[in-house]
């Protein structure tokens, strides 16, 4: 069987494996991204309590594998009661552990803004929130986005592991045809390949291309 | 044939549990959890020790002489660090025998775990090497050093302490992504969770253990890496002054 007739054959299935696992990237970069603003400010917050319990939320989501929590949301919050959809089940683990690195970012992100400029917001007495808001926040962009597009790019390749879950995503596809046909060169093959494009010529470009947006954007308010 | 499918069993009767926490069942199975953490200590260090050598490899072939082939490497670290760890792992598990060499899921397992985190530890050490100033290169060479004698005494030495934070994280990071080991059945600790637990029926014990060991573990691990980080800045700095 030629490679061309095994993209003839299972081509289509395998694409729509690819829609759903660029569905699960999207959802869970949302997510991520809420959660990681959210706990960034929350890290760097004076009030002890507030730190205190994004530090436990970011000790406990980067100590531990995301396999594991994502075997937790899917198979033990049940117990709870609590029965989550395979594909939210993905989504919510996925985006809570990058939101966990991603708050990282952020406050790290926050804290390299100079000086000066929480100084000068202080001098023109902002509120602390106006402070955020319209100084500091628009400034960190160019210092988290290339942290936070690596950050991305990790999504992208955790994505594969809802199909663990039972998420019938590219990886999961991949490894039913693989189990019908014994072509596991062809079809992991072709699943690596998918995932290599969409990171290098579709991720990667339009995560940079924000880098330049974001840049751009502070040296013009410069000038 | 049934390679892979060894660790799905069981999981449909996620529904017919109950939810309390059960210490007796849970200090039952601890000992055999604990046995567990030990093979996945192991394929994490082991793993790593193949990483480490591997990253050297890569960062080698990305300094050649040739303009192709330091491009042809680039774009195959490029390859392998955008792609599926568990993909790879399948690819690697279930490709060989097609072609008729069949390689132990250990095998495929640390092969896969070198090649993924050796892309990475590349990356590393060449973020070490280009942190050491150009002037000290140049120095060596107006002193007429070899190349192998300026690399031993006087780069690596300065290189060394900037790659240890990134390496550090590597191994935490390599252990944290040791469970999906478990896919392709290699015995580690998510492996004998998902093992115990389809046993006995129970789910909710086996995992919540294995998110405490990963915790304990790892944790600490990663806040010793702060402080040697930190502590090496500081080094970084005195050298300056």
């Amino acid at each position: 069987m030629s490679y061309f007739s095994f993209l003839a054959e299972h081509g289509s299935t395998l694409l729509l494996g690819t829609v759903t696992t660029l569905k699960v990237l999207i959802c869970a970069t949302i997510l991520y991204v809420i959660i990681s603003v959210i706990f960034g400010l929350m890290r760097i917050s004076n009030n002890s309590v507030i730190q205190g319990v994004a530090t436990v939320y970011i000790e406990f989501f980067r100590g531990t594998s995301l396999l594991v929590q994502l075997f937790w949301f899917y198979y033990v919050l049940p117990f709870f009661g609590v029965s989550l959809e395979a594909f939210t089940a993905g989504v919510v683990a996925i985006g809570m552990n990058f939101g966990a690195y991603g708050a990282e970012i952020v406050r790290g992100g926050i804290l390299a803004v100079p000086k000066g400029q929480w100084e000068g917001a202080h001098a023109l007495n902002f509120s602390p929130f106006k402070r955020m808001k319209n100084i500091i926040i628009p400034q960190i962009f160019p210092i988290i986005l290339p942290p936070a597009a690596n950050l991305t790019v990790e999504l992208l390749k955790a994505t594969a592991l809802v199909a663990l879950v039972t998420v019938v995503d590219l990886t999961f596809e991949a490894k039913q045809i693989n189990a019908i046909t014994w072509l596991s060169a062809q079809c992991f093959g072709t699943a690596l390949l998918i995932y290599y494009i969409i990171s290098r010529f579709f991720l990667v470009p339009f995560l940079r291309w924000l880098e330049v947006l974001a840049a751009r954007k502070v040296g013009r308010e410069k000038i | 044939m049934v390679r892979g499918s060894c660790c799905k069993k069981g999981w449909e009767g996620k529904n017919i549990m109950n939810a309390e926490w059960k210490w007796d069942f849970a200090l039952q199975i601890l000992p055999q959890m604990l046995w567990a953490t030990l093979n996945t200590i192991m394929a994490a260090g082991i793993g790593y020790a193949i990483a480490a050598v591997v990253g050297l490899l890569f960062l080698l072939g990305q300094r050649t002489p040739y303009k192709i082939v330091n491009a042809i490497v680039r774009e195959i670290i490029e390859f392998i660090r955008s792609t599926p760890l568990l993909i790879q792992l399948f690819f690697v598990y279930f490709v060989g025998p097609q072609f008729g060499i069949t390689l132990s899921a250990w095998v495929c397992a640390m092969i896969t775990i070198g090649l993924h985190f050796g892309t990475y530890l590349s990356e590393v050490y060449r973020g070490a090497l280009e942190g050491v100033p150009k002037t000290q290169w140049e120095a060596c060479r107006a002193l007429n050093f070899t190349a192998f004698y300026t690399y031993r005494r006087i780069v690596l030495p300065q290189a060394f302490p900037i790659a240890i934070p990134g390496m550090g994280n590597y191994l935490v990071g390599i252990f944290k992504d040791t469970p999906l080991l478990s896919t392709i059945g290699v015995a580690e600790l998510f492996h004998a969770a998902t093992a115990v637990g389809g046993y006995h029926y129970r789910y909710l014990e086996p995992y919540t253990i294995v998110g405490i060991i990963f915790l304990i573990l790892s944790v600490p691990a990663a806040m010793g890496i702060r402080k040697l980080e930190s502590s090496v800045n500081k080094s970084q700095g005195k050298v300056k002054n």
